[in-house]
């Protein structure tokens, strides 16, 4: 039997706001264990919690973003169960009430754009940090807790199950970071665990309306890992289906090592989370003006960017979203193509050349004036320098910052093209290899391109390669 | 005292992480059969058109500015924990290892 894949997906964000929600504790990642805590965040009996205006400006952000509709008021409840990560036996949360609801993110998957829609965006509270002794978390002898986190201001969004494969998954992911980050809310740093993803996935036959028995798997560390995990747990449930068996409601556990998802059980059975309203929190009432000014303080968004830099500049899609995706690429390009008319070209040089050698020196675009590639490329342009000192002074221009035009100027690099100043240096070349010439006369071309070689070592490289090419062939 | 309440109790024990007497269970379900009873007398009240009360002041939240204060020494932090290894709070194990699952 054939089955249609049915996932939603639950996304915790960590916003980026200096202080915790509730309390004035540092939000720094790495820091000694236990030291960023106070009375609020550990839950202490007759602490009190008062909000982060920049949690709930950064939360109203990212919903706007998303086009999630913001609820001008809203609750906040207590959920409760029993973990070590929870210090008050409670997580503060919102149940009935939540900040916003609905939304889409518009995603291109293979076969077309979707509109992928969400449920709703809450803010609550982060637990603290679990480290299990032994491999994994199953069968660990005992485990540590680390309460720093507890209490940063945490995003939850959740999906509609519209999601039909891990690398829709993935897709969806990938672009709700990108507006995230652009939205300035969180710095989704998966690998320090601002942004974290669960999913929910079950299978139906094909055709049928009604949901599956779901899994929710966790523990997924990478986009990469939540496409594996998901396609794992698509294979399995579909085994389980196709022998006659049923798919039992649980949690899993992505096991990166094995590659494989582990069924995971609590010792706590099932959960009854008995919400309430947060009797220390008075329900959060906003203003249409504030969320209308949070609205304008958005930047232009991914979506509209991707668009744009394809219109603006004729772009191919494939590099308006390299340039959208990574933001501060994307603003170097814009800016250099301010002092620089031809587009294309420049967004080949930004997203090879350029690309390359800031990964080599290990360097941060924003650390480089846009105007200096600008500068670069009209040198090359006008024939000033050929290619491979351009790659040159692009490399050093990356490492040190430096002027180009001055480069050119200071070490005399600009490119030798007169016949009249090469033809000498060619017919020095011939003259000392009569070799190398009579091999070329009797059909061999390869030695062509050592004499090209000789000339460039004579002129420090800067022989305009075409005419060198031109006089050498007419000389020999 | 019906034993649906014990049921109940029972239930409500377990997800509190309460270990009752079989005699504290009797004593609390009678109470918990009062309580409910209460709420079943209000729950008769006509609240068409009411809207549902969380919270009594009809204040909204105050904001504080995102503001970073000092954080309580480690050793207070750590006062109350039963059971610390290095800077942090150990605690016993949490899951059941496979051979136990099964």
């Amino acid at each position: 039997m054939n089955y249609d894949v049915v996932i939603g997906l639950e996304i915790h964000v960590e916003l980026l706001t200096a202080s915790k929600l509730f309390c004035g504790c540092s939000t720094a990642f790495g820091r000694e264990p236990n030291s960023n805590c106070c009375p609020v965040c550990l839950g202490l009996p007759g602490s009190l919690p008062v909000f982060n205006r920049r949690a709930i400006e950064l939360a109203l952000k990212a919903a706007l973003a998303l086009n999630s509709e913001v609820q001008l008021q809203s609750r906040f409840d207590r959920k409760n169960y029993f973990y070590p990560d929870l210090p008050k036996a409670y997580q503060v949360s919102q149940y009935d009430q939540p900040l916003a609801r609905g939304g889409y993110l518009e995603v291109e998957f293979e076969d077309g754009i979707h509109r992928v829609h969400l449920e709703r965006v809450h803010l609550e509270e982060e637990a603290g940090k679990l480290i299990h002794a032994g491999d994994s978390i199953i069968g660990a002898g005992h485990s540590l807790v680390d309460y720093n986190r507890a209490g940063i201001p945490l995003l939850e969004i959740v999906t509609a199950p519209e999601l039909h494969s891990g690398r829709e998954a993935r897709y969806f992911l990938e672009d709700l970071r990108t507006v995230l980050l652009y939205s300035g809310s969180s710095d989704c740093k998966m690998e320090e665990g601002s942004l974290r993803c669960d999913a929910n996935i079950s299978l139906r036959p094909k055709g049928s309306r009604e949901l599956g028995t779901k899994a929710e798997v966790k523990n997924m560390n990478s986009f990469r890992s939540v496409e594996l995990a998901l396609d794992y747990e698509v294979g399995r449930q579909e085994r389980v289906l196709s022998e006659g068996g049923k798919v039992i409601q649980e949690t899993c556990h992505w096991d990166e090592e094995k590659k494989q998802t582990i069924a995971l059980r609590s010792k706590e059975g099932s959960s009854d989370y008995r919400y309430f309203p947060e009797p220390d929190l008075l329900p959060l009432v906003l203003e249409s003006s504030f969320i209308e000014e949070l609205s304008r303080q958005l930047p232009e968004l991914p979506a509209r960017r991707r668009e744009r830099l394809q219109e603006q500049y004729g772009l191919e899609k494939e590099e308006a979203f390299l340039l959208t995706a990574n933001r501060d690429l994307g603003d170097f390009f814009e800016e250099a193509a301010k002092e620089y008319p031809d587009y294309r070209h420049l967004a080949k040089w930004v997203q090879g050349d350029l690309l390359y050698q800031l990964r080599e020196s290990l360097k941060k675009v924003d650390e480089l004036e846009p105007g200096l590639l600008a500068d670069l490329l009209l040198l090359l342009d006008e024939g000033k320098i050929n290619r491979p000192v351009a790659k040159e002074l692009l490399a050093e221009m990356v490492k040190t910052g430096a002027d180009p035009k001055e480069m050119v100027k200071d070490r005399g690099l600009e490119q030798i093209s007169g016949r009249d100043t090469l033809l000498p240096v060619v017919e020095k070349v011939i003259a000392e290899n009569p070799e190398a010439v009579e091999n070329y006369r009797r059909g061999k071309k390869k030695a062509l391109a050592f004499l090209v070689g000789r000339v460039m070592a004579e002129t420090q490289g800067r022989a305009d390669p075409a005419e060198l090419n031109r006089i050498l062939q007419e000389k020999i | 005292m019906p034993a649906d309440f014990v049921r109940e109790v029972d239930y409500v024990a377990r997800l509190a992480r309460l270990f009752l007497e079989p005699e504290e269970k009797e004593h609390m379900a009678g109470q918990l059969s009062d309580i409910l009873e209460n709420a079943r007398r209000i729950q008769e009240l006509d609240t068409t058109g009411i809207e549902p009360t969380s919270h009594v002041t009809e204040l909204p939240a105050v904001l504080r500015e995102d503001r970073v204060r000092p954080s309580l020494p480690l050793e207070r932090a750590l006062q109350n924990a039963p059971r610390r290894k290095e800077g942090f709070v150990r605690v016993p194990r949490i899951t059941l290892s496979e051979e136990e699952q099964e």
